[in-house]
């Protein structure tokens, strides 16, 4: 079973990246579950939310507290909440950063990857929303997934223009963390 | 009954929890439908709403109203006159319904709703524990527990089964764990239309309100009747006990799904230790035996899916040979240091030769998560009892002794 935790902030789609992520992996042949870390949900809150892949059905209700990736879709995040938490050491960590994972300290012996999603975001969809870019990311980091399935999860929850230019920069993300690996 | 699940994959969609209990709601075609949002049962009439809006539940009205308490008083009219009615809630929203629970049951209105389990206030919290429907255990609806969105899904339909037969006319709780079932996605078979259409028929009762045949239901009952009354309810109570179970049985030959009747076990034929268990932690601690059994614990699950009616005779049958059984209970009974399910289980076992020891652990209340390391340690201290009896009786599990 490989376990995702993904930290972001009221309002960013960390729950709605979550579902995705479930939905893509179900595509791709994969048992899944998602679910939030049920906060009082506030705009700009800590948020967690997390997903399960598995090759048999999830039957496991717990919270995920020894993940094998985080996923942090706002670096401030790193000030309050400790991120890699539980994360497993041979784990990855993906931060939506523009610095190189080096400048991040972080106690973990997983290996940390920088994406800049919000620029993606912002050039690709014009809007600094980074959920669906990340899920790219993820793809790209770790081949946990197919960036189809995940571009086509998206593409169903937003049709139209939308969820076109959400696909185009999830490729975008997906091929720039293939070629870090 | 064990029955061998038949699930294609191909057939499976991730949706969330709430979704599929509004699908399942649509494909039983309700006619009346009547609830007041509130968390987190709010994605399900958010979902009911929607459906009714681009008009995919035909014959049905949806009444708005300004509260629990007139959510379900408005359907014990339709009901009355013979209309399927659906309603959802939780917590508060449940216990505002309280007195008009009293009424559906004593009028024998087969009304289903879905409960999705939260803890009471005060102080207010809106995460899961089962505080909310236990504490209508008295009111005479039939309390059934879902392990899964699959489960609580399927357990729509077998619930207006159930509820509406003529030998029955007892209206039914379909509990789902609030939030952690309500907003999880995960894969399940949506409730198909065309076996439901078979499984489900429309609902006819005997007797209906009609201006053309006036009746009275539930007006007045004095001393000489009352008794009666209360009798017939236990009655059919007491049928639904194999209502409940042939329901399942037909469920699972029509569907080809099966997640128990009264009862259902896992691991349980060799075991000396037995946990009983209600809703989503199941499938926790079905995960931890599997570990525990790697490692030659003999361990095993019974799972309650009814909680009224009793299934005294089910459980006794199943725990009757364990060496000891651990009652785990999201509620508690105040001033009784134990929640319900431990004391409606010990108390089946006085008057019997069953003598197995029998602790209990009030767990995850507001939400606590549930790991399965939790688990594991009780089910240590479970073999502690084996081995030299029982030192505390019934507890709180993962109590932070610090902020008392």
């Amino acid at each position: 079973m490989k376990e995702i935790r993904i930290h972001g902030r009221g309002g960013q789609g960390s729950v709605t990246a979550a579902e995705l992520l479930a939905v893509a992996a179900f595509a791709d042949g994969k048992f899944s579950q998602a679910f939030p870390a049920f906060g009082v949900e506030r705009r700009g809150a800590p948020v967690q939310a997390f997903t399960r892949i598995n090759d048999t059905p999830i039957r496991l209700r717990s919270q995920i507290y020894e993940p094998d990736y985080v996923i942090v879709q706002d670096p401030t995040l790193l000030e309050s909440v400790d991120v890699a938490s539980g994360l497993k050491d041979d784990g990855v960590l993906i931060i939506n950063s523009d610095f190189d994972p080096e400048k991040f300290k972080l106690d973990t012996k997983a290996k940390i990857m920088t994406v800049n999603a919000t620029k993606i975001a912002l050039d690709i969809i014009g809007m600094p929303i980074v959920n669906t870019v990340l899920l790219g990311a993820f793809a790209g980091a770790t081949g946990e997934i197919r960036p189809e399935s995940i571009m086509e999860a998206v593409r169903e929850r937003f049709p139209g223009k939308v969820g076109d230019r959400n696909a185009q920069a999830i490729m975008k993300a997906y091929e720039m963390m293939e070629g870090q690996k | 009954m064990a029955h061998e699940m038949k699930m294609n994959k191909k057939n499976m969609v991730v949706v969330e929890g709430s979704y599929a209990v509004a699908h399942a709601v649509k494909t039983c075609r309700p006619n009346v439908i009547s609830a007041y949002p509130i968390t987190p049962q709010t994605h399900i009439v958010e979902d009911l709403s929607k459906f009714m809006a681009d008009g995919e539940i035909p014959n049905c009205e949806y009444i708005n109203v300004e509260s629990e308490f007139s959510a379900l008083s408005a359907l014990v009219g339709s009901s009355a006159v013979g209309a399927r009615s659906y309603s959802a809630t939780t917590s508060q929203g449940l216990e505002l319904m309280h007195e008009v629970l009293f009424n559906v049951a004593g009028m024998r209105l087969p009304i289903v709703m879905t409960v999705t389990n939260r803890a009471v206030s005060a102080p207010i919290n809106i995460w899961n524990d089962q505080q909310d429907s236990i504490s209508q255990r008295d009111t005479g609806w039939i309390q059934l527990y879902a392990e899964n969105i699959q489960e609580v899904s399927d357990m729509t339909a077998q619930a207006f089964k159930i509820s509406e037969d003529r030998d029955i006319m007892m209206p039914s709780m379909t509990c789902m764990d609030g939030f952690i079932l309500s907003h999880v996605y995960e894969p399940l078979i949506l409730l198909e239309q065309d076996i439901t259409d078979e499984f489900l028929p429309p609902f006819k009762p005997e007797r209906t309100l009609d201006p053309k045949n006036p009746l009275t239901f539930g007006a007045f009952a004095d001393p000489h009747f009352y008794t009666e009354f209360r009798y017939q309810q236990e009655c059919a109570m007491q049928k639904a006990l194999k209502k409940i179970e042939s329901v399942a049985d037909e469920f699972y030959d029509m569907y080809g799904r099966y997640f128990g009747g009264l009862i259902d076990e896992y691991h349980t034929e060799d075991a000396d230790i037995i946990i009983m268990a209600m809703g989503s932690i199941i499938g926790t601690i079905k995960d931890v035996i599997d570990r525990l059994r790697e490692k030659n614990v003999k361990v095993g699950l019974l799972k309650v899916r009814a909680f009224r009616p009793f299934p005294a005779e089910a459980i006794m049958k199943v725990i009757r040979d364990a060496k000891v059984v651990v009652v785990l209970d999201k509620n508690i009974s105040l001033g009784m240091n134990a929640g319900a399910l431990f004391i409606e289980t010990k108390s089946i076992l006085y008057n019997t030769d069953i003598t197995v020891p029998v602790i209990g652990y009030m767990i995850g209340q507001g939400g606590r998560d549930i790991p399965m390391s939790t688990i594991e340690r009780i089910i240590a201290e479970a073999e502690e009892v084996i081995i030299s009896g029982i030192k505390k009786e019934s507890q709180f599990t993962d109590l932070k002794e610090e902020l008392i």
